[in-house]
């Protein structure tokens, strides 16, 4: 079954933008699933959409087979959204917050009560269950809207952007958490500017860019279309010209101690510290230029652009 | 678990999340409506109104009690729902509600209890400090209970109007500075219209809020300036025309969704 099954959907805001130009879009129940875009692409206006914080211009949306135009509180019932911005009261104890979204959905109280402890708990918020809102940090408040959303068992989690923000310590252990709770069998619809964290935890991905979907496909066959990679490479001696390679791999010596080199996925590595060696030149260490998804990313975006 | 019970469920968390709200800035919220009217009985009941004669046949003191309770009810109930569902939106986490499975009108029947609860609490907290300077009359207990929950229902509605086409803290002050409180002043809190010259007692029959002071007086002393049926009516007329201007507003998003 679907978990969200979006097909032709337009939005043109009332100044006239056009911020989704009918995309066709399937998530499958149980996926970890990464919508990806440059700012101002149409994510958030897609996941408005999919909660009913916006109205659609055209097209058609279903939630775990419940269509949004006919049966908005049974898809409705289905999701658990995480937002971009910090939307809870900051004047409200951390518990009351939690106890009353699961309200919201119509959880009995003992039960809300039962939920809120085990999303405080796994989130680490349990000790600051009775402060204000306001009072926590920025990571807590993240770590609150997760907690909140999850407090009636939705089927689907939507999660805008959860990590911004956050250091890479509580980043990695949200990470786990929220493989946990796919895990468990929620489906997750994640976007984010870290492609770190979606080539991680997706397994299929869509970018969308101005209004348009230019790439879905599942995580392992995109990455597979890369057939070439940057690396930076650590020199132990210092170079004052860059070395010589027959493959044409070098792409520049950024210092005397720092060489870019394009490896292709067919060649391999061998072939570039075989020549290496050759010219006495010893490597200390190296790394990707950049996160593989993000090079695709980059690219796709660009041949985007180049077409207009 | 059957809808009706989810929704129950859910209305009943906003009602009891508004009651909190207004209870926990007791300071700003209970407190200065008791000062104030407590200044009223002093100034206009003890001191002015000692100088003046009866008024249909009751002291200018137990002339003005309904009047200053109408008063805080009517103010209450609109600052409850118009800052409530302000903040709300101010703060985004009015969207807690836009995405849950909850239907329009329980959230604005939920709003508006909150405003009601605090209307009729203020009611009844004025009515007590009354108590220090008069001795209350309770001349039908039914008219008092009803036209003070209607008016605070209806205010209350009037106040989330006013919220949800609101952009800023400023436009959440303007209605009540320049329109209720005007109105509420010359709704007969201090006078009966039938003292006022020629054509200015049929103008202020235009007023609705007279109306509800004169049923709220007539519930407590008997007295009255207009038949309170008419009374009945035209509060009823407002409420349903609010209350369906209030969920057309809310069903198709307007002040709250994209």
């Amino acid at each position: 079954m679907s978990a969200v099954a979006i097909s032709q959907l337009k939005k043109t805001y009332r100044n006239g933008m056009q911020a989704l130009k009918g995309i066709d879009l399937t998530v499958e129940q149980g996926d970890f699933f990464a919508l990806l875009g440059p700012n101002g692409a149409g994510k958030s206006t897609t996941i408005g959409i999919l909660t009913s914080l916006i109205n659609k211009s055209g097209g058609h949306v279903t939630i775990f087979n419940h269509d949004l135009d006919r049966e908005i509180n049974a898809a409705k019932r289905c999701i658990g959204l995480v937002p971009q911005e910090f939307n809870f009261n900051q004047f409200e104890p951390v518990e009351e917050i939690v106890i009353n979204q699961a309200g919201y959905y119509g959880v009995p109280l003992k039960r809300a009560q039962q939920r809120c402890e085990w999303a405080l708990k796994a989130l680490g918020l349990w000790d600051k269950r009775r402060d204000m809102a306001r009072s926590l940090s920025g990571g807590m408040k993240r770590r609150l809207m997760i907690a909140r959303s999850l407090v009636h068992e939705p089927s689907l989690l939507i999660l805008d952007e959860p990590t911004a923000g956050v250091d890479i310590e509580l980043r990695r252990s949200m990470w786990e958490f929220l493989q946990e709770v796919n895990r468990m069998g929620t489906t997750i619809i994640l976007t984010t500017h870290y492609l770190e964290e979606a080539e991680m935890l997706c397994r299929n991905i869509a970018i969308i860019d101005k209004g348009l979907i230019v790439e879905n496909s599942s995580m392992k066959q995109l990455l597979a279309t890369i057939d070439c990679e940057t690396f930076i490479l650590d020199i132990k001696q210092p170079l004052t010209t860059p070395p010589e390679f027959s493959g044409g791999t070098l792409r520049r010596l950024i210092d005397p101690h720092t060489l870019e080199v394009d490896v292709n996925h067919q060649s391999g590595l061998n072939p570039l510290f075989a020549q290496l060696s050759q010219q006495g030149i010893e490597v200390l260490s190296m790394r990707n230029k950049t996160n593989r998804l993000e090079e695709l990313f980059l690219r796709r975006v660009e041949a985007g652009d180049a077409k207009l | 678990m059957n809808h009706l019970h989810t929704y129950a469920i859910a209305f009943l968390t906003i009602v009891v999340k508004e009651i909190r709200r207004f209870r926990r800035i007791w300071i700003q919220t209970l407190l200065p409506p008791m000062i104030t009217t407590a200044l009223y009985f002093v100034i206009f009941g003890k001191m002015i109104g000692s100088q003046l004669a009866p008024i249909d046949g009751v002291s200018y003191m137990d002339y003005i009690v309904p009047g200053l309770i109408m008063m805080s009810i009517i103010t209450n109930a609109y600052a409850n729902v118009v800052s409530s569902f302000y903040g709300s939106k101010f703060g985004r986490h009015i969207e807690e509600l836009l995405v849950a499975p909850i239907p329009p009108s329980l959230i604005l029947l939920g709003f508006v209890s909150g405003g009601v609860a605090r209307g009729l609490s203020v009611g009844l907290l004025v009515t007590l400090v009354a108590s220090f300077f008069t001795e209350l009359h309770l001349h039908n207990l039914w008219v008092t209970l009803s036209v003070a929950l209607l008016t605070a229902f209806l205010f209350s509605l009037a106040g989330f109007i006013n919220a949800v086409y609101a952009k800023s803290f400023d436009d959440i002050s303007i209605i009540p500075t320049f329109v209720l409180t005007p109105l509420i002043y010359l709704g007969g809190i201090f006078y009966s219209v039938e003292m006022l010259p020629g054509v200015w007692s049929q103008i202020s029959l235009i007023n609705p809020i007279l109306y509800m002071i004169n049923t709220l007086r007539f519930g407590l002393l008997g007295i009255s300036d207009i038949d309170i049926t008419y009374a009945y009516l035209v509060i009823g007329a407002f409420i349903v025309v609010l209350y369906s201007f209030s969920l057309m507003l809310l069903t198709r998003g307007i002040g709250t969704r994209s």
